[in-house]
């Protein structure tokens, strides 16, 4: 089985977020980068099932030469090899689009990321992809077994769960629990270093969106305490001065 | 120019969010055409003439019912076309994001997701989106003439004053290929409040010490008529099911109330609340950051406040 795995190259989830420039830019400084926390599962389901039935486990990621540690570290966890497009991400499409092209050449079984991205958290990439070649997607996928050429599959949907059968190839927007995070062991980390990373020029320099600038939201005022024993005072804030209940 | 809403059914009434996003369409331009998949009865469907559709098309074809990603696509694409639709407006939701992406390619459209407000259309289309999970917001120009926007719960009131909408029925052309996917089953929890949907929540945390105590959280959401919620290791110890589970690699919610009980307030559970109106923080540990991000506090033994909390509200509303 051919298993590609999109890889976003993101902020650590405790990052301070700030901006630069006017707010026209994101600012790195003293910021930790990660396999965006979702593509993390996506990528351990991946390894899961090629150690049960074989296979090759390609990761991609859409971004500049900075993104190449976080590659390597997919690459420590269990890809096989690694393919970056070289281009700065200008929008979700833009994105779908790399990946899509890459996906054409591949023939790949399954191509697996992660439900969103956790720095613009649209969750539209996967379906994108999925649509650009015309096969089917899901997500957010919480278990995903193959048998043969079928996948079962449950989704998430609001207070609840579906069970779900397609044939291969098909795309995964992934979430938990379908697999435990893998942290990379010192074998993976020295074999990584050898693994091929292949650098890629953009198929395709289109996007549908521009970005003008950023905005931090208003801060929050301060806490208002409310003693222990006094809880009708609470409620009384709550339906006079919040006016929410 | 004229706007496509896509509305979603649950059990025979169109979703709050989905009212939510036919006000904000309204606010776009006067005729607003909406999309309706699924079983529900004339009067369930007026509610969004209420909120501001002049025209409801609906696809009763029992084939639709379950909310096949591909198959509303398609449909939605058609509906557009006929509507000679320029823009499509849509609740962000597990069914509405998956749409709305293989739409905008579909209808070569620019796609905004997550967003907060009405659009600024005095100098082109431009959106003003959540970003960072809630840490921030990007402002962003639709550049192509067509658009598909996704927007976040809260980002318009339900309208109650339209008119009547139209209601005509609506047949999709079945693509091949867009019912290749088979749903087997769905489970739902039933006659709850819908976790996304709710404008209260109150959500419990490991200082509950286990599942068994929930009974307390419940009947405080109860006399609300909140959902519960819970954070992550509540979640992963496996004491409430996943969808439950709210923050960062959860759901995200937007109601006017948060209630949070012993929840420390780790920066991944925030993440998954900071666009709640109001919070309350019950915790026993006065240094517990979550405080930091609370409009009002207590410091306190929940298996104390909350009964006293519960008993409280069913005073007032006795």
């Amino acid at each position: 089985m051919k298993i590609l795995v999109c890889i976003t190259h993101v902020p650590d989830t405790t990052s301070k977020i700030a901006f630069t420039d006017n707010n026209t830019q994101f600012d790195k400084t003293g910021v930790q980068y990660i396999i965006g926390p979702y593509d993390d599962y996506a990528l351990a389901r991946a390894v899961e099932l090629k150690e049960q039935s074989s296979g090759t486990i390609t990761v991609i990621n859409v971004g500049e030469a900075e993104t190449e540690p976080t590659l390597r570290k997919a690459l420590a966890i269990g890809a096989d090899d690694a393919i970056r497009v070289n281009a700065a991400p200008k929008d979700s499409f833009f994105v779908a689009n790399q990946i899509a092209a890459i996906a054409k050449e591949g023939n790949y079984d399954l191509i697996m990321m992660g439900r969103e991205s956790i720095d613009f958290n649209s969750g539209v990439v996967h379906g994108m992809v999925a649509e650009l070649l015309g096969i089917p997607c899901l997500s957010p996928v919480m278990t995903l077994d193959i048998d043969g050429t079928t996948a079962k599959m449950t989704r998430e949907i609001e207070g609840g769960k579906e069970s779900l059968e397609a044939e291969l190839p098909l795309v995964l927007g992934c979430q938990e629990p379908i697999a435990e995070w893998k942290i990379p062991n010192m074998r993976g980390i020295m074999t990584a270093r050898s693994k091929p990373l292949h650098v890629v020029e953009p198929s395709d320099d289109s996007a549908r969106t521009k970005l003008n600038n950023y905005e931090l939201p208003a801060a929050k005022g301060a806490v208002k305490m409310i003693d222990a024993n006094n809880v009708s005072e609470l409620v009384d804030l709550l339906k006079n001065e919040a006016k929410v209940i | 120019m004229s706007v496509l809403v896509f509305i979603e059914i649950s059990e025979g009434t169109v979703k709050k969010t989905s009212l939510e996003a036919v006000s904000y369409a309204s606010g776009i331009d006067s005729a607003v055409t909406a999309i309706a998949f699924g079983q529900a009865d004339e009067a369930a469907l007026q509610s969004a003439g209420a909120a501001g559709a002049t025209k409801i098309l609906h696809v009763s074809d029992a084939k639709y019912n379950e909310g096949n990603i591909q198959a509303y696509a398609s449909a939605i694409a058609k509906a557009a076309a006929n509507e000679s639709a320029d823009t499509v407006v849509l609740a962000n939701s597990s069914l509405g994001d998956p749409v709305a992406a293989r739409l905008a390619i579909k209808m070569n459209a620019s796609l905004a997701s997550q967003v907060v407000e009405l659009p600024d259309t005095s100098n082109g289309f431009t959106v003003k989106r959540s970003i960072y999970t809630g840490k921030a917001f990007a402002h962003v120009d639709l550049t192509e003439g067509k658009r598909v926007i996704g927007i976040k719960k809260n980002a318009a009131s339900i309208k109650e004053d339209g008119g009547t909408a139209t209601i005509e029925a609506f047949t999709p052309d079945d693509q091949a290929g867009d019912f290749k996917v088979k749903i087997l089953s769905q489970e739902k929890a039933t006659g709850d409040v819908l976790l996304p949907e709710a404008e209260i929540v109150v959500s419990g945390g490991r200082g509950l010490k286990g599942p068994e105590n929930w009974g307390m959280i419940e009947d405080l959401a109860k006399t609300l008529g909140a959902a519960t919620a819970c954070s992550k290791p509540v979640s992963d110890m496996d004491w409430r099911p996943h969808h439950e589970h709210v923050g960062q690699t959860g759901i995200k919610v937007a109601p006017s109330l948060y209630i949070a009980v012993g929840i420390s307030g780790a920066i991944q559970h925030l993440a998954g609340v900071n666009a709640s109106k109001v919070i309350v923080v019950i915790n026993k540990d006065e240094e517990a950051p979550f405080f930091k991000a609370a409009d009002y506090g207590i410091v306190g033994d929940a298996f104390e406040v909350v009964p006293k909390l519960t008993e409280a509200l069913k005073a007032i509303n006795s």
